[in-house]
């Protein structure tokens, strides 16, 4: 029987029926039409469905719909201001850091989570911090780059 | 499927224990939902812990550490007391899997699952944590070492659930340290580990240990000759031999694709001496 839930994503309230063995990245993609966040492996290994919950980065394909009750989620809709893209985003495209694209918006969250909690990572940092995003075009060397480059901009160096 | 998110503990042992069919526990899922979405298991009930405040909690008590079983890994390395009494513990729970995953899992949630692989659970055991056990007939406490009895199997009853791991108190000159070994540098499972805990005197002679071995056996490994090896000693080569020599002897692995029985047992050795090294060290010996 489905179960009604009320929760905030990327600063909105928002309120979905869903079944209680539902993932929330099925909730995202099919229910609410947030096609972001991707599915790659269902299980937690690839990090194509990475997403924010009350701060704390996950993947979405971990997590049941009925668990976003009353928490707040942040997904890779909501980095761009209007037209404006996230440093992220534009270095993403300066820097080439997608062939795919399947991988991208998991790697997004993932930089935005890493640099919030550490402005100015190591190569090492960054590849540690990122393990948890699987890409199989790009070799990962643009996407450290494009990173490392984000966060430069961000600290406005 | 049933999905109920109980705000107290005594709710949630009463929706586990009238469970008519199948019922499991939800902490950080990472484990839980995998089995579902793989037809492993096809709950009837899923009892959400994370609702419950004293679950979401690591709180310093008394006599020493109290981590909710909700607590993700990730919180465990945000709590600076946490971190400087058991670096080798939140080392440990840390390793798990990515750090999308490190924001759900818990270290009860390692236990639990009773992978012989589990990163947290011979760091737990080397610091000779406790589970509290509540359930229909009341609240117990256990060493972890006494919850996984098998692969996948765990001491608990029907109606049961783990509240709180219990941490010790911290002696001073006391370290932790755990290793594990992977064919990678991230996002693997164990095919060796090692976790050991120790406190030192004035002198630097170790007057405690609990050294605990992973996946070198059905269920973790406490090892008391590895302990009794470098008790007494000023961790020497010789007593670091010895450790050596009793990992490796404790060892009982299964050949598999990640690693042999020959590859496991002699890495044992290997792992058990160099935590215990990082731990002597972290403990202020010289």
């Amino acid at each position: 029987m489905a179960v009604l839930v009320s929760t905030t994503i990327n600063g909105d309230a928002v309120e979905f029926a869903c079944e209680p063995d539902e993932t929330l990245l099925d909730v995202l993609r099919n229910r609410l039409g947030l096609t972001g966040s991707k599915e790659g492996c269902a299980t937690g290994d690839c990090g194509a469905c990475s997403v924010e919950v009350d701060g704390r980065l996950i993947c979405s394909c971990l997590m049941l719909g009925v668990e976003a009750e009353d928490r707040e989620i942040e997904t890779v809709e909501g980095m761009a201001d209007g037209a404006t893209l996230h440093p992220l985003q534009t270095k993403f495209i300066e820097h080439a850091a997608l062939q795919c694209g399947v991988c991208t918006p998991g790697f997004l969250v993932a930089a935005k989570a890493l640099l919030a909690k550490n402005p100015d990572p190591s190569e090492e940092e960054i590849r540690f911090g990122l393990a948890g995003n699987l890409c199989r075009c790009t070799g990962y060397d643009k996407i450290v780059r494009a990173v490392q480059d984000a966060a430069k901009e961000m600290r406005g160096a | 499927m049933q999905y109920e998110a109980p705000e107290t503990t005594k709710a949630a042992v009463s929706l586990l224990a009238k469970a008519k069919g199948s019922a499991y526990v939800l902490a950080g899922g990472s484990d839980l939902l995998v089995r579902m979405r793989t037809g492993f298991i096809e709950p009837d009930l899923v009892v959400d812990i994370k609702r419950i405040k004293s679950m979401s909690e690591v709180k310093k008590t008394a006599t020493g550490f109290s981590i909710g079983a909700a607590v993700p890994c990730a919180a465990l390395g945000e709590n600076k007391a946490l971190v400087k009494a058991w670096p080798g513990l939140v080392e440990a729970a840390n390793l798990i899997g990515s750090k999308q995953v490190q924001g759900r899992c818990t270290i009860t949630g390692n236990m639990c699952n009773a992978g012989p692989a589990a990163d947290s659970v011979p760091a737990m055991v080397a610091a000779g944590a406790r589970a509290v056990i509540q359930g229909p007939k009341g609240k117990r406490v256990i060493p972890v070492e006494q919850v996984a009895i098998a692969p996948g199997k765990t001491s608990l009853k029907r109606g049961e659930l783990v509240e709180l791991i219990l941490l010790p108190e911290r002696k001073p000159k006391s370290g932790d340290a755990y290793l594990r070994f992977i064919p990678r540098s991230e996002m693997d499972i164990a095919v060796v580990s090692a976790g050991v805990n120790l406190t030192l005197d004035a002198k630097g002679v170790v007057t405690s240990a609990r050294v605990a071995l992973g996946a070198v056996a059905p269920t973790v490994l406490l090892v008391d000759a590895a302990a009794k090896a470098i008790i007494g000693s000023k961790l020497d080569d010789a007593a670091l031999e010895k450790l050596g020599a009793a990992a490796s002897a404790a060892c009982r692995p299964i050949d598999d694709k990640r690693g042999t029985i020959e590859f496991r047992t002699k890495v044992a050795a290997v792992l058990a001496k160099r935590a215990a090294k990082i731990a002597y060290k972290r403990a202020g010996g010289k």
